[in-house]
């Protein structure tokens, strides 16, 4: 019976599949272990949750510890990942014991045996202090470390350093290191919910369960609502396409957990939404994929006005889905945009006003860039792609 | 062409090879021109190939239409367009060896420099990154044993094929020809020298690998008829 790997036949570029087939056969039978702190939330969760059962259709012995944590090891790496990320956070001495210790109980209790052990960001990556010595460890960032608070990294770094190498999304995001360092984009499914082709009347159904309408051309920017991710300049620069071309507003995200900034941010675009009919305000739960789908799909033009942005998978996500997209200069979008082929990269909240002008007054040249987009993330961005260097990391790490 | 050339078998089929490229990044930046010169003359190998050969993997959708990175960041972050465009012009397939080609930047960079007062130095985006390539080679268990079923098989396999077979062929493995002209080329292969002859007119510089196949492709269907 043909497995799921199968069905990426029809959406992956020409050959993918047969190559990872017979790539596997290298690395059949080994035993690949992924860490993290969560099975359901976040973007290692979702990544993992694909990658998984590819792998081992592939003939990998791919399994998915996670660990358990203590209110104080949730407490520390939260604010690691802050410091991580520049933020001038302190974290007690307390409650770095915390989480030390955290990691030495998660490390006798989780089955860490096996070939390569890849940990991801925070949470697992003292684990290696403790690890078993016939393993090759990996720790894979996701984070942006090009600005790291010093004193986090430092107290980070030791156990850095004892991995076998490190795999980083973006060159900026790399810190030196006298260890291997790979670069792996992240990816998305095509089969997914997030993802997958919606049947007409599905769509319908979720766009009417959203309450918006598809008598006008839809802008919609996809992220939270925070200082970097910046939902009001995307509402600023809507009010200066408003003025040349009826269309409407969709900003969709999760609803904020992260302090009164974000809650202000929300409160003034329900404001900007409750006087202009054409702008939505969608607060989605955790989990909704299809409804983000409906929405990406149904857009005219894709914003992505995040002033810091990781690698930005909702960018490959509407490329995908064919959209033209219009988004923020930062390093993972630059990476996905191809400027003036695929969309446009921009500085300021004028230039995503002019761009999309320029794309709704020219519905042919959006369609081809839309086009061109679908086939840049075929190439390089869906999940087959992110297997096959898994499988070579693999193999490359085996061998030295 | 007759039928009996067409269906005769090579004596030695045609193995393809596809392949993955892993990207290492190895802490080496440049934020001038001068810096980029430097580090070209100190990389590994395998670095100057990462920015002049499997640019071929990422070159469909490129930012420029140049076909190397040096060029493309001295374009896009250095903004010196006569650098960009004399860095631009650099085939690599006319080189003998990676060396040959390093020392070919390095002194067009050189030149460049010293036409100046002043060294170009970042004014835009991020800092030149080296990066070296692991080519992770992959035997996709695809024969050819008759013309015909090598087209069959270029029309439908990985492009990263193509790569191997022309790319890695020429300029790490050296094999002047690539493999395919060879292979079609040689009594041990199809023995059809004036098809290679053909094939090898088309020339990867300003093409993908994707551009490459639709060539090869449309000189094979008129070849067959």
């Amino acid at each position: 019976m043909p497995g799921r790997l199968s069905a990426y036949r029809d959406v992956a570029p020409p050959g993918k599949v047969d190559l990872l087939q017979q790539l596997s056969k290298q690395v059949r039978g080994q035993r690949m272990l992924h860490v993290n702190a969560s099975r359901a939330v976040g973007g290692v969760a979702e990544m993992l949750q694909h990658l998984i059962p590819l792998l081992s259709e592939l003939g990998i012995q791919a399994r998915w510890e996670v660990m358990e944590g203590t209110e104080s090891f949730y407490e520390a790496t939260e604010l690691f990942h802050l410091g991580l990320q520049g933020l001038d956070v302190k974290v007690p001495e307390a409650l770095v014991d915390g989480y030390l210790e955290c990691c030495r109980t998660n490390a006798r209790s989780l089955d860490l045996s096996a070939d390569i052990v890849m940990t991801h960001d925070v949470p697992p990556l003292a684990l290696v202090d403790e690890a078993p010595a016939d393993a090759r460890w990996l720790w894979q960032c996701h984070l942006d470390l090009s600005h790291p608070q010093r004193k986090i990294w430092s107290l980070l770094r030791p156990s850095v350093a004892k991995y076998d190498a490190v795999v980083f999304s973006l060159p900026q995001f790399a810190q030196p290191l006298a260890l291997p360092q790979f670069l792996i984009y992240p990816s998305i499914d095509p089969l997914s919910d997030k993802n997958r082709e919606l049947a007409p009347e599905e769509l319908d159904q979720i766009l009417e369960k959203l309450q918006i309408p598809r008598d006008k051309p839809i802008l919609l920017e996809v992220s939270g609502f925070n200082r970097f991710t910046d939902p009001l300049g995307a509402l600023a620069a809507y009010r200066r396409v408003k003025t040349h071309h009826d269309c409407r507003l969709v900003l969709a995200g999760a609803m904020p957990m992260d302090g009164p900034a974000s809650q202000r941010i929300v409160e003034e675009v329900r404001d900007a939404a409750a006087k202009d009919e054409d702008v939505h305000l969608l607060l989605l739960n955790p989990g909704s994929d299809l409804e983000i789908n409906a929405l990406q799909r149904s857009a005219a033009i894709v914003i992505q006005n995040s002033v810091r942005e990781g690698f930005g998978t909702t960018v490959a996500e509407a490329m995908w889905k064919g959209k033209p997209v219009i988004a923020a200069e930062t390093e993972g979008i630059t990476l996905q945009v191809r400027f003036g082929q695929t969309g446009y990269t921009v500085n300021s909240v004028e230039g995503t006003a002019f761009y999309a002008r320029y794309l709704l007054g020219n519905p042919s040249i959006a369609e081809e860039m839309g086009r061109r987009g679908r086939e840049v993330a075929r190439q390089y961005f869906l999940i087959t792609r992110h297997v096959g260097e898994y499988l070579s990391l693999m193999l490359l790490m085996g061998r030295s | 062409m007759q039928s009996s050339v067409l269906d005769h078998e090579a004596t030695t089929p045609f193995h393809f090879i596809g392949c993955i490229e892993l990207r290492e990044m190895l802490g080496r930046k440049a934020a001038d021109v001068q810096q980029l010169m430097a580090a070209i003359e100190e990389v590994p190998l395998d670095s100057i190939y990462y920015h002049t050969h499997s640019y071929f993997l990422r070159y469909e959708h490129g930012p420029t239409l140049l076909p190397n990175d040096f060029a493309t960041w001295a374009a896009i972050s250095v903004r010196d367009r006569a650098l960009s465009e004399r860095l631009g012009l650099i085939d690599p397939f006319e080189f003998r060896d990676l060396e040959s080609l390093r020392n070919e930047v390095v002194s067009i960079i050189d030149d460049h420099l010293k036409s100046l007062w002043n060294v170009p130095r970042l004014i835009h985006g991020e800092p030149f990154e080296f990066i070296r390539s692991h080519i992770i080679e992959v035997d996709l268990a695809m024969i050819a044993n008759s013309l015909r079923e090598f087209r069959d098989l270029l029309a439908s396999l990985d492009r990263s094929s193509l790569f191997i077979h022309i790319c890695e062929a020429q300029m790490r493995k050296g094999r002047r020809a690539g493999d395919f002209v060879s292979w079609i080329e040689s009594e041990t292969g199809l023995g059809l020298p004036e098809l290679a002859g053909r094939m090898a007119t088309i020339q990867p510089l300003g093409l993908s690998l994707e551009g490459i196949r639709s060539r090869m492709l449309a000189v094979l269907d008129d070849w067959l008829g």
